[in-house]
């Protein structure tokens, strides 16, 4: 683990999220609906150096190991993302973002006049990935290519 | 990656039309046959029950004329029958009921189903659904593929062929039907022009999907320079329900407008085009002009949609009706 990681302390048991986009932890942490309010602790470093980014943000769950599925969520905002999972303070397994064809209820359209946006509707929300990079997404009802901006707004 | 719906659904998509995606070329020049072969039967000429035992459920959230008309129409002329969603205020809609629910229920009850809707993604939620083929009759602002194809039939009816100077002027940017068809004629090697103010012009991503095609396409607000080279002139009607608020409406509202005195430098077989309802765009006296087609293209309404019910059906139409 390089120096830069040893900010924060080495975890026993848990996940380290690696080459988040500098300033984007508090996103990803809402994508993973992790809000703090569990009692497994969580550390986040922002801005630090990175050779191959710049700079980059660096979160690491405890007693948590996130999922393939969970990792692919965050496509949206962190394509480059990298996940270890960590048992007995050792690299157990390494996972990366892998692109989908599609995401399901990861977000919501943008278009507020899509029938997704009516109430009550049970179908899930279904974005297809048209680019992967950079990312482009477009509503499976109504067609629309999706605002990215607002798409992180957008988020379920 | 290319973008295609078609793909991206596990449904069995045989007899689904939420846009022209799902008719190859192929399958859109055979409609068009077939839709010329049923016109004795929509004239009522003939009676030809290929639809009997059939029920089409109408299904329509939103006000409608000619579309609701022409598929009845369609569906009895071949022997089948229809039921009516009705008036909204005596449907279970205004108790709150989702659409996927209502859907779900005329599953049950029809074999095929028309649906309009105000919102725009309607038709592919309902197709996902639903077990039976729908046929969208119009999503909010989205497409109307039904309409084109009778826009299409009515093009080749006059012309004979598809790859001519189109002309669309008015409300591009909310009117679906604009959106289904210059879809379909780019991909018969039509060109494109599109005339509208720039608060209404074509949507960004559909110039980008047309553009991706290779469609030719010229981008002008002004009407009266584009009628001698039209082939064809798609009038459209500015959408007042569509708009957020008023005052955008009125900005724009009447700025195009066509009567008799414009048309005497066009060429002689230009067609005039209307999905109506029209408001003021054509003035009445172009009506008795031999370029006025929108009460025909109204009238193939019913044989295009007949040629598509019997697609849904796998129902051969014959080569020779009636005998």
């Amino acid at each position: 683990m390089s120096d830069e990681m040893r900010r924060v302390t080495a975890i026993c048991n848990g996940s380290v999220i690696d080459h988040i986009p500098a300033g984007t932890a508090l996103k990803v942490l809402r994508m993973l609906r992790i809000s703090g309010k569990r009692s497994n602790p969580v550390s986040l470093v922002m801005n630090v150096p990175s050779s191959k980014y710049g700079a980059k943000d660096i979160i690491k769950v405890e007693d948590r190991e996130l999922t393939q599925d969970e990792l692919d969520r965050l496509s949206i905002i962190a394509p480059h993302a990298s996940v270890a999972i960590i048992r007995n303070y050792s690299v157990a397994e390494k996972r990366s973002v892998e692109a989908q064809e599609e995401m399901i209820n990861v977000t919501r359209c943008t278009f507020s006049n899509c029938i997704t946006h009516a109430d009550r509707e049970p179908q899930p929300h279904r974005m297809v990935v048209i680019s992967v990079e950079p990312l482009q997404l477009r509503c499976h009802y109504c067609g629309r290519t999706q605002d990215m901006d607002s798409t992180i707004d957008n988020l379920l | 990656m290319t973008w295609s719906r078609r793909a991206m659904t596990g449904k069995d998509m045989a007899g689904d039309l939420i846009t022209m995606d799902d008719l190859t070329n192929e399958e859109i020049e055979a409609l068009l046959n077939d839709a010329e072969k049923l016109l004795p039967v929509a004239k009522g000429e003939v009676f030809l029950p290929l639809l009997q035992g059939k029920l089409l459920g109408n299904m329509f959230f939103e006000p409608s004329t000619r579309t609701r008309m022409s598929f009845e129409t369609a569906m009895k002329r071949l022997g089948g029958n229809v039921v009516n969603l009705g008036a909204l205020a005596s449907s279970s809609v205004t108790k709150g009921e989702t659409l996927f629910d209502t859907m779900k229920m005329v599953d049950g009850y029809c074999d095929v189903a028309v649906l309009r809707h105000p919102r725009q993604g309607a038709a592919q939620y309902a197709a996902d659904a639903c077990e039976i083929a729908i046929l969208n009759g119009g999503d909010g602002a989205g497409h109307h593929p039904t309409q084109t194809m009778l826009d299409l039939f009515t093009i080749k009816q006059a012309h004979g062929k598809l790859d001519l100077n189109v002309v669309m002027v008015g409300d591009l940017r909310y009117g679906r039907t604009v959106h289904s068809l210059s879809h379909a004629l780019s991909r018969f090697g039509a060109h494109l022009t599109f005339i509208a103010p720039s608060s209404l012009s074509m949507p960004e991503e559909l110039l980008e999907d047309l553009q991706k095609t290779g469609a030719k396409i010229t981008v002008s607000d002004d009407l009266l320079s584009n009628l001698p080279t039209a082939d064809v002139i798609y009038m459209t009607r500015i959408q007042k329900e569509r708009f957020p608020d008023e005052d955008e409406y009125l900005k724009v509202a009447g700025i195009y407008k066509l009567n008799r005195s414009n048309l005497k430098d066009v060429k002689q077989s230009m067609i005039i085009m209307h999905p109506l309802p029209r408001i003021d765009e054509i003035h009445p006296n172009v009506d008795s002009t031999p370029h006025a087609r929108y009460f025909d293209q109204a009238f193939n309404g019913v044989v295009a949609r007949m040629a598509l019910l019997c697609r849904v059906f796998g129902v051969p139409v014959p080569e020779v009706v009636g005998e």
